[in-house]
């Protein structure tokens, strides 16, 4: 199999690498790619749109039909995880950990008469994993500090996509990493308090729904799905900056969807679909 | 010898893209665990999106936002001082795929491990030929 493999990956890559002398030499500006449709993108987005960013007026406006189904795409391999991984159970028989706040010793529990929990005072004692998981210091105070910086981060991100690199995709992705930061600092357990399975779930799903409920909107006033220019009856402006105003709901509702999918795939990863325990 | 330093500086990009991807498909084909397939594919993937941003690139450009660049609010846009928008367009929406997709194909690699105890292919094959 190895041999075999080797054999086809040489005559695969020598067929490509024979067939590169007939591409566009690199960064050529009279390549083919770049004389067909991005010149008219280029020359016309500023005045059509009023974005000075091209890739997010190509993204959210020219081709607004495929990033609404590259979203969805995202909101469905959400459901997917979920659906293949989650286990409906709320904790799994046998003995939990403790650590002693204080001393930072860690007490291994078992259950009590007739599988009933033993209660121990929660403001001096933490559940852990069950797996060994270290507790450092430094990094949980260190991200505790960072995470609402990349979290206002995120927000930029997002909102100055019209002016600067950005967009929903990466600032969604900011957001969902800040929420994973805190589950891989400190546990799964504290990710989970503050963002719950059901958050997560519904923010994937209301992202989409912000998207394909803006190119409803459009075609509720009488223009074509995700016309923006429609929305120049609801918002101040006229209809070139309704386009962009268009173009700002459209990525809030990526970016929901991004950082919703991003920490359910997360949580349903790291604890197996189990959502007590994990990293 | 000029012809072929010419051809090597202007396709070496290309030939980058290829032996990334190759390494990609070899892992595809010829490794024995589950994970490791799924970083050859994800190398794979990786190599397609630079090949296309690679595209987009122009010699003596600038990135595809308006204001920043040569004053261009002012006077008239020339397309040739902009880079192509359009790959990085496809790309940006690529990636963030590619991270959702290898989510599935992480957890599909888990529930195989929960049934099999394995995650190497040919012992999976075996137990499914002999049950």
């Amino acid at each position: 199999m190895k041999i075999l493999g080797l054999v086809i990956v040489a005559l695969v890559g020598s067929v490509l690498i024979y067939a590169t002398v007939d591409f566009p030499p690199f960064a050529d500006p009279e390549s083919p790619a770049s004389l067909h449709v991005s010149p008219r993108y280029i020359e016309k987005s500023l005045d059509e749109t009023a974005v000075p960013n091209v890739v997010t007026a190509v993204l959210a406006d020219y081709r607004s039909f495929d990033t609404m189904f590259e979203t969805t795409v995202i909101f469905a391999a959400g459901v997917a995880c979920f659906l293949l991984l989650r286990i409906p159970r709320r904790r799994p028989p046998g003995p939990r950990h403790f650590r002693h706040r204080l001393t930072g010793l860690t007490f291994r529990v078992k259950d009590g008469e007739n599988g009933k929990e033993i209660f121990l005072p929660l403001r001096e004692f933490e559940p852990v994993d069950s797996v060994w998981t270290p507790h450092d210091f430094i990094i949980e105070k260190v991200c505790r500090y960072m995470i609402p910086f990349i979290q206002l981060f995120g927000l930029y991100v997002i909102a100055h996509g019209h002016h600067s690199p950005g967009g929903g995709f990466q600032g969604g992705v900011i957001l969902g990493a800040a929420i994973i930061l805190l589950s891989v600092s400190h546990n799964l357990r504290t990710a989970l308090k503050r963002m719950r399975e059901k958050t997560g779930a519904l923010c994937s799903a209301l992202g989409v729904f912000i998207f394909a409920g803006t190119g409803a909107l459009c075609l509720a006033l009488g223009y074509n799905y995700l016309d923006y220019r429609a929305l120049a009856a609801l918002l101040p402006g006229g209809p070139i900056m309704a386009r962009s105003h268009g173009m700002l709901l459209v990525e809030i509702g990526v970016g929901v969807a991004v950082m919703g999918t991003m920490v359910w795939i997360f949580k349903n990863l790291a604890s197996l679909g189990r959502y007590d325990e994990g990293l | 010898m000029e012809d072929i330093l010419r051809l090597i500086i202007e396709k070496y990009n290309y030939w980058i893209y290829i032996t990334l991807m190759m390494i990609g498909l070899y892992a595809i084909i010829a490794k024995n665990n589950l994970v490791k397939k799924i970083v050859g594919m994800n190398i794979l993937q990786t190599a397609v999106i630079l090949f296309f941003v690679s595209i987009g690139v122009k010699r003596g450009a600038t990135v595809p936002i308006i204001e920043h660049a040569h004053d261009g609010a002012h006077h008239a846009i020339r397309a040739a001082e902009y880079i192509n928008p359009l790959p990085h367009v496809l790309m940006l929406t690529a990636i963030v795929v590619s991270v959702a997709t290898l989510g599935v194909a992480l957890v599909i690699a888990i529930k195989t491990y929960q049934r099999f105890l394995t995650l190497e292919e040919d012992e999976i094959l075996k137990q499914i030929r002999e049950p």
